[in-house]
């Protein structure tokens, strides 16, 4: 794509993150049809679109989630889409983090537990890994909450909790996919306001794919995605 | 916004100085566009030759000197003006709406218009985001007031390329 080489000196400084010309469908229906994108390192990016646009599809093939059956997905300077499913579930462990449109918290855990549970994973000592995490309680307006299990807090603050357990790993990306779509406006608010401070503040890139304008202006930077392409001109590259 | 109903309400509330009514009206209202005092003073001129407010003399010279107090008929005039619901207005019949119809009757490409639209109010709706996060909670109100607003925009810009075939099929035939 003659956009995508022009720009490409400039993103390939400052991009921690890049697509190029993914293809991927579900059976016969077509998700991707040659999405090009680039996130830099700290930046907060918002991924917009209609309903089935290929918004989704194409963050889970950034965070390695998905493979696309053709085309390119780097993080930084490594091959993504064909490495194998081990080195990407460590990748999506170690560098990456995630929070979804529900808040998916382990209701067998307490909330200090969940916002642990990346670190415990990935090895860490339970007593530090707890330790890490709580710190994470004031920071996202949930002191007091650590002990709670889901059904003791409310929808808002699960979803910091969420918020909590994707940033406690320090990660290079936090993919974000509709993370206040089952919240209230001003629950949709807090939670962005503290994300996007939280994220900024350990210099994490935000993926954050939403279809609210509100949501969106959180964000450096928008990009639309219309069947299966990122339309906008200045999409590909920051 | 009407300017002289708005020092009118200010005025409701106690007896005022121009100088202090200019003060808050720049403070809750001004937003970056702060009332001259020769709008000010214009303006309570006029407000007091209209009956709506009395003026006041205090010890010494100058405009500042001057007290204003509303009058029945200023109160009464205000809290009209207050209960009166804004006309609903259809904000589609704007530049927005004849930019995309003349674009396709032209043959330009109304999408890409759109889509510049698009981001010149997503670009806007980000500052309205920032002031709302580093000022207060009067700041943040007037924002939001902002973002809904230019939300509602958007929603009708995305529609509108969702519709682009459509619309060009009937502005066409």
């Amino acid at each position: 794509m003659t956009v995508v080489n022009q720009t490409s000196s400039v993103f390939r400084d400052t991009a921690i993150l890049r697509a190029r010309e993914l293809v991927l469908s579900f059976g016969e229906t077509p998700a991707l049809r040659g999405a090009t994108i680039a996130v830099s390192r700290g930046e907060i990016l918002a991924i917009m679109g209609p309903s089935g646009s290929g918004k989704s599809t194409l963050l889970h093939c950034l965070a390695g989630i998905l493979v696309p059956a053709s085309g390119e997905v780097y993080f930084e300077d490594e091959r993504v889409d064909t490495m194998r499913d081990a080195e990407r579930s460590r990748l999506r462990r170690d560098r990456f983090g995630f929070v979804f449109q529900f808040g998916q918290l382990v209701p067998e855990l307490t909330a200090e537990e969940n916002v642990a549970l990346p670190l415990l994973l990935g090895g860490t000592r339970r007593d530090e890994a707890l330790r890490t995490a709580r710190a994470w309680f004031e920071r996202l307006d949930l002191a007091g909450m650590e002990r709670h299990r889901t059904g003791e807090m409310s929808g808002g603050q699960s979803q910091r909790v969420a918020i909590a357990r994707g940033l406690v790993t320090n990660p290079d990306v936090l993919f974000a996919d509709e993370p206040t779509g089952s919240l209230d406006s001003l629950n949709g608010e807090l939670v962005m306001s503290l994300l996007t401070r939280a994220a900024r503040d350990q210099g994490s890139a935000v993926v954050l794919v939403t279809h609210e304008p509100r949501v969106a202006a959180y964000a450096d930077r928008e990009v639309v995605v219309r069947d299966g392409k990122v339309a906008n001109r200045e999409g590909a590259a920051p | 916004m009407s300017v002289p109903l708005t020092l009118l309400g200010l005025l409701d509330r106690e007896s005022s100085h121009g100088y202090d009514l200019k003060r808050d009206y720049d403070a809750f209202f001004g937003r970056g566009r702060p009332l001259s005092f020769g709008q000010v003073y214009a303006t309570l001129g006029r407000l007091a030759r209209d009956g709506m407010a009395m003026v006041g003399a205090e010890p010494g010279a100058g405009p500042d000197r001057k007290r204003y107090t509303i009058t029945d008929a200023g109160r009464a005039e205000v809290e009209a003006w207050l209960a009166e619901p804004l006309p609903a207005e259809p904000h589609l019949q704007t530049d927005l709406f004849v930019k995309v119809v003349l674009s396709i009757m032209l043959g330009l490409p109304a999408g890409k218009y759109l889509d510049v639209q698009r981001a010149t109010h997503l670009a806007r709706m980000r500052e309205l985001t920032d002031l709302k996060q580093t000022g207060g909670i009067v700041d943040a109100m007037l924002a939001d007031f902002g973002l809904f607003h230019l939300e509602a925009d958007l929603r009708w810009i995305d529609l509108t390329y969702e519709r682009l075939s459509i619309l060009t099929d009937e502005v066409m035939s």
